[in-house]
């Protein structure tokens, strides 16, 4: 460390003394180290820590919104084992987040190797294959709230003019259709988020080594199979998780689409955990529906992290 | 890809495809677009082709100005986002600089837990926050999303400029301070300067999240004209009433666009910024 005099022509003694002291603490890394941690470290336990064991403080009684309840043990965990909108819930959750990844990765996966290519306007290109992952979901959202109208939707009136259908699609509305609609529109939504992650990936594969490949005859078939896939196989085993993680906690959504119905059929666990806590003010009860999320995330989540640490 | 590059060939692979995807991924905006610039009643009219607009008006958008509380809410969505995003950048270049540069007791175990907390959803938390929230009395407040935010971004802009700061050779600052720079100093006119892609790139992903952001906002903030623009489009313009079919568009457009704009002018930093944060590391 590099220790440096600082003399102030009017301190004293006394205050430079004190001031040299604070100085080499602030260049001790130890120290300093923890120091520049504090404002973001209060941050996070205030606000994500610290809610987060309140959460389980809240699942464990009967409280609603506005009174602190009694202390009522496993009740609120054992009675929604009971329910069977919560047997629905996690039903739709697991739909919702493992039919949509493969569809997003493939997707995302086509949509990487189109971009890779040089073209002509490949930033505008890039820019505008970005925007369902980047604008704001809820406001996304009405615009396939609207594609998905009973009376207004485009898909209906282009199949009926197609003389395909003869009555308007209820893609929201009828309950078999209406998690396959939400499931497109996360897809969408999902699709670019993939695809510039895989592409970042391709762009980190050495162009010599598909131009050897082609000079000792493999077409471009093997190439793909032996060189592209081996190369982008981490990152794409890295977003998935994340993408699944994501969808598994979505609400924004299915709170636009379908609030969660019709008849509950499109319930995930953010969706149910805020209409019981919130709506019918159950806090306890919202607590435990959202924490039934923590054991499957944490699974999600040591996969990703023991991934990393590999890599 | 290599190979003899055909024009044909080159239309069928690259430009068909690329024309497929375009459309999916770009038609709900067309959709808004159009409807936001159509009169409610030409919605109706079933002879019309709905994918074109017959006749152009702009009474959705002088609506959305004049009848709701649409200028309230872009202004609460920019003073939230730019608060939140200076407080998270600021917090989160000391926290990549610690983790980069320094070694102290736990800061590997931090960094994990740093990570951590970029899987942490929201869902998981908004009903005990929103305890929290009441306690405090910042119900309503510009307080309650400023603070509750950077939980959400400190995580990933501080692995980011992590990434970052690790690629600028250790050596740049070493000499700084051997002329008398503190750490600090060599953090600020040294480091920083030379990370400015990896800051706009956190930046952007801050304020985009922030503008973003609807369950915090939507429990937090959701009294009269204290909404975000996201909050206020769907829960004021939505009343089961086809009239706002208009400006229910209009204002999710123009909620959109500065994102969009955004992104159009830093997507080269943006890709740039993840690839060295989150893929080189």
């Amino acid at each position: 460390m590099i220790g440096r005099e600082t003399v102030s022509s009017s301190g004293g003694t006394v205050q430079r003394h004190g001031r040299r002291s604070l100085r080499r603490f602030l260049e001790r890394e130890s120290s300093l180290g923890i120091i520049l941690m504090l404002p973001g470290a209060f941050l996070l336990m205030l606000f994500m820590a610290y809610p987060f064991f309140l959460g389980i403080w809240l699942s464990l009684t009967d409280s609603m919104i506005g009174s602190i309840g009694q202390y009522v043990g496993f009740r609120n965990f054992i009675d929604l084992l009971g329910d069977s909108i919560f047997h629905q819930t996690v039903g739709n959750t697991f739909v919702y987040a493992m039919v949509t990844v493969p569809f997003k990765a493939v997707l995302g996966l086509g949509l990487a190797l189109i971009l890779t290519n040089r073209m002509r306007l490949s930033n505008p290109i890039r820019a505008a294959v970005m925007m369902p992952w980047i604008v704001p979901t809820a406001l996304s959202a009405l615009g396939w709230y609207m594609i998905f109208d009973p009376v207004f939707s485009p898909i209906s009136w282009l199949l009926r003019s197609l003389g395909v259908i003869s009555k308007n699609i209820n893609f929201l509305g009828d309950p078999n259709l209406a998690i396959a609609s939400v499931c497109l529109a996360n897809i969408w939504r999902g699709v670019p988020f993939f695809g510039i992650t895989i592409l970042a990936g391709l762009q980190a594969v050495p162009h010599e080594l598909h131009e050897a490949a082609a000079i000792d005859g493999a077409n471009a078939w093997h190439r793909f199979l032996h060189i592209t896939i081996p190369a982008i196989r981490g990152i794409v085993l890295i977003a998935g998780l994340l993408s699944i993680i994501w969808t598994f906690a979505d609400f924004q959504l299915i709170y636009v689409l379908t609030k969660g119905g019709p008849a509950n059929m499109t319930h995930i666990f953010g969706t149910y955990a805020y209409q019981i806590g919130l709506s019918a003010t159950d806090i306890g009860q919202g607590a435990a529906i959202a924490l039934y999320m923590f054991p499957i995330l944490s699974v999600f989540a040591i996969l990703l992290l023991k991934y990393l640490r590999r890599e | 890809m290599v190979g003899s590059d055909t024009p044909a060939r080159r239309i069928l692979n690259i430009y068909l495809p690329l024309a497929f995807f375009l459309l999916f991924l770009l038609f709900p905006f067309y959709w808004m677009g159009i409807v936001s610039f159509k009169p409610t009643n030409d919605l109706f009219e079933m002879k019309f082709n709905p994918f074109w607009i017959q006749r152009f008006t702009l009474e959705n958008y002088l609506y959305l100005f004049q009848n709701t509380a649409f200028p309230e809410w872009v202004k609460n969505t920019l003073i939230v986002s730019v608060v939140s995003t200076a407080i998270s950048l600021v917090c989160s270049i000391l926290i990549g600089y610690a983790l980069a540069r320094l070694r102290f007791p736990g800061s590997s175990f931090l960094g994990v837990g740093i990570f951590l907390a970029y899987l942490v959803p929201p869902t998981l938390l908004f009903l005990p926050l929103a305890q929290i929230i009441a306690k405090l009395n910042l119900y309503n407040t510009y307080w309650a999303l400023i603070l509750t935010y950077p939980t959400q971004l400190i995580p990933f802009a501080s692995w980011l400029l992590m990434g970052y700061f690790r690629t600028i050779p250790k050596e740049i600052e070493e000499c700084a301070m051997a002329d008398g720079c503190t750490r600090m100093e060599a953090l600020v006119k040294i480091i920083l300067p030379l990370s400015t892609p990896g800051l706009i790139s956190a930046g952007i992903f801050c304020f985009t999240l922030c503008w973003n952001e609807f369950l915090y906002a939507l429990i937090f903030m959701s009294s009269g004209p204290m909404k975000t623009i996201p909050v206020g489009t769907v829960s004021d313009l939505i009343k089961a009433d086809v009239l706002f079919w208009g400006s229910l568009m209009a204002s999710a457009v123009l909620g959109s666009f500065p994102i969009a704009i955004l992104y159009s002018f830093f997507v080269k930093y943006y890709v740039s910024g993840l690839t060295a944060g989150a893929v080189k590391r």
